[in-house]
């Protein structure tokens, strides 16, 4: 307590010169202060993307209602499958700690857009409409019009011309188009949202599935959803399942699943490499600005800070007033470095149907690179100061 | 005076067989050659000789400002030969400094530039010290400037400014490297005396290193330096001052 005390009365019969310094610059502290803004515009914008790219491939993960998931091996990610017996789905139903499981069919479909009649491709879900797979209310509330054959519910999160046929919907309307020469008829909307993979979804029951799909064989399943009951381990039913099932079926829990479509976008596609590079050269770029003011600020100042050593000051407080320097721009940077994004966020989602914005953990983020960016260029920026002797800075 | 009474004072300065190089190796050249000096309290002492003579090396090695090599120097009772940076720090809190050039801080007033050396010791709270800084310039006829930033002072105003600073927390002992160079005659005169009288007032001892012969009346005592050897000048100020005047 009586430290903190003494620490503030220091604090506050010092004279700030770090901000003086800066304040009396005015030229040089906007250069500094754009420099910054710009890195963490640059490094928000990346971050932004990158966070969206896993988000929308995720959220179909995050929706199953499932604990435990069957796939095949040989499986990439949700456009890339591929196909597993569904024998070893109803094996499964006899390993300990299972409630229930059911089967998803997946494919792409190339239909007509209801607005345009042009060609467009769309992944469609097939599942039986008395099973619940799905955590999306508006899903579990409109599933049984699925039983109805050639039926579909439509993504209203859909990527593309959809404007009318979204509204039509809204307004309680069924729309009727075409696919593999059937007629399909939209009987409702519910949201899940575009993704890196794929512009919409629909979804259908199993039968309309293999209509849509005749080559698809009905003992294929993309994943098995496997429910468990209220208190098991959903690992250590895994485990079981593994040892019970052959190995020409992968399982994985609802995590262990979110993570496999993760570590594809991650590695197996350079979005996230790019990304993740767009903010690292951010990065330097804004060490790079903050280097160059603050080094040309303490060349400037080369001949006061010899004079202050000369008063006595130790080389201490000369590293502390470019620190200061250092975190007084980072914060003043970061407000403009903070505000321009959440725009940019707003146009972005917008045009692209992903979802981007703002959040604590990214802001906070940003700011502990900003404060990082500017102490690197800082501490680059105190070598000049490292001089022996005071006389020799003259 | 007090240099006649018996009990012997410690000198303010007291050098012994200095020696400084600069440079290594081949190019390592001799600097100062076994300098011996003592300043008393309260003595005025002028440093000349011509450029590149060693007046500054040896000025600066007194104010702590780089390193000794070898020999013996004891300013205010502290010997700085062997002392490490943050020893020579704490030595250089003790006495004051004035350069040839002002050296103030540009993006602070005069008044928070004279507060820097008050707040070096870190003993006074920010009213006491912005009180004893306003005093300070007031004393060197500054009252109507203390708010100003030196780009707005004169050449002569910015040294009152520089000398307020040295003289602020009332140092036993002030070092001046040529004060006077870059003023003209009048101001140069001006700042000199308001030296003078401000360390007559707090008993200060002033060594100045100087080639300007018009202020060598201020001065007890006038050294010569040559080639960095020292020498000094016949006995007192008064004879080499009636020597240059007819």
């Amino acid at each position: 307590m009586r430290a903190a005390a003494q620490l503030w009365q220091q604090w506050r019969r010092r004279t700030p010169l770090g901000w003086l310094q800066l304040r009396h610059d005015r030229g040089r502290l906007l250069v500094a202060l754009a420099g910054i803004a710009f890195a963490d515009v640059l490094m928000f914008t990346q971050l932004g993307f990158q966070a969206s790219i896993y988000d929308a491939n995720n959220r179909f993960h995050r929706a199953l209602h499932a604990d435990i998931v069957l796939l095949s091996p040989k499986a990439q990610n949700l456009q890339n499958l591929s196909t597993f017996p569904r024998r070893r789905l109803l094996q499964a139903l006899d390993v300990p700690g299972v409630q229930d499981g059911h089967g998803l069919y997946v494919s792409t479909l190339t239909w007509k857009n209801p607005d345009t009649r042009r060609d467009a491709t769309v992944q469609l879900f097939g599942f039986d409409p008395d099973a619940r797979l799905f955590n999306i209310a508006e899903v579990s509330a409109q599933q049984h019009k699925l039983k109805q054959a050639d039926t579909v519910l439509f993504d209203r999160g859909a990527r593309g011309p959809y404007k009318a046929t979204i509204a039509a919907l809204e307004r309680g309307e069924t729309l009727s188009t075409e696919a593999e020469r059937r007629t399909l008829q939209i009987q409702g909307l519910f949201s899940l949202g575009a993704s890196f993979g794929s512009d919409g979804t629909l979804m259908a029951s199993d039968l309309t599935f293999l209509r849509q799909v005749p080559r698809r064989n009905v003992g294929s399943l993309s994943l098995g959803l496997i429910a468990l009951q209220p208190g098991a381990d959903a690992d250590l039913v895994a485990e079981r399942m593994r040892r019970h099932l052959d190995n020409d079926v992968q399982v994985l829990t609802k995590n262990g699943y979110i993570a496999f479509e993760q570590a594809y976008w991650r590695r197996a596609s350079p979005v996230g490499v790019i990304f993740g590079m767009g903010t690292v050269m951010a990065f330097v770029v804004g060490v790079v600005i903050v280097y160059q003011v603050l080094s040309t600020d303490v060349a400037s100042h080369l001949g006061e800070y010899a004079t202050f050593r000369a008063m006595g000051y130790r080389n201490r407080y000369l590293l502390g007033v470019v620190f200061e320097q250092a975190l007084v721009l980072a914060s003043l940077g970061f407000v403009p470095g903070f505000v321009l994004p959440i725009g940019i966020y707003a146009l972005a989602s917008k045009a692209t149907f992903l979802p981007i914005a703002m959040t604590a953990e990214r802001a906070i983020k940003v700011f502990l690179l900003t404060v990082l960016m500017c102490g690197a260029s800082g501490a680059i920026a105190t070598r000049r100061l490292q001089a022996a002797d005071p006389a020799e800075l003259f | 005076m007090s240099t006649l009474k018996p009990m012997p004072i410690p000198a303010a300065v007291s050098i012994s067989g200095l020696q400084h190089h600069f440079g290594r190796g081949n190019l390592r050249r001799q600097v100062l050659h076994d300098i011996t000096l003592a300043i008393w309290p309260g003595e005025i002492v002028l440093l000349t000789g011509p450029s590149g003579s060693g007046k500054t090396t040896l000025l600066t090695l007194i104010g702590g400002l780089r390193h000794g090599q070898c020999g013996s120097v004891m300013v205010l009772g502290r010997q700085l030969i062997g002392c490490n940076d943050r020893q020579l720090s704490q030595a250089r809190r003790e006495h004051s400094y004035i350069f040839q050039a002002h050296n103030l801080h540009r993006s602070l007033t005069a008044l928070q530039n004279v507060r820097m050396a008050l707040e070096v010791r870190g003993d006074l709270d920010r009213t006491t010290m912005d009180h004893r800084a306003t005093q300070m310039l007031e004393q060197v006829g500054l009252a109507p400037q203390i708010h100003s930033y030196p780009d707005q002072l004169s050449g002569g105003q910015k040294q009152r400014v520089a000398v307020a600073r040295a003289l602020v927390h009332n140092p036993p002992l002030v070092l001046a490297d040529e004060p006077t160079a870059a003023l003209d005659s009048r101001s140069g005169r001006e700042v000199v005396s308001r030296m003078q009288q401000l360390a007559r007032e707090q008993h200060s001892t002033i060594l100045l290193v100087t080639h300007d012969n018009r202020i060598l009346d201020i001065a007890d005592r006038v050294l010569t330096m040559e080639d960095g050897h020292l020498r000094e000048d016949v006995r007192s100020s008064d004879t080499s001052v009636r020597s240059t005047t007819p």
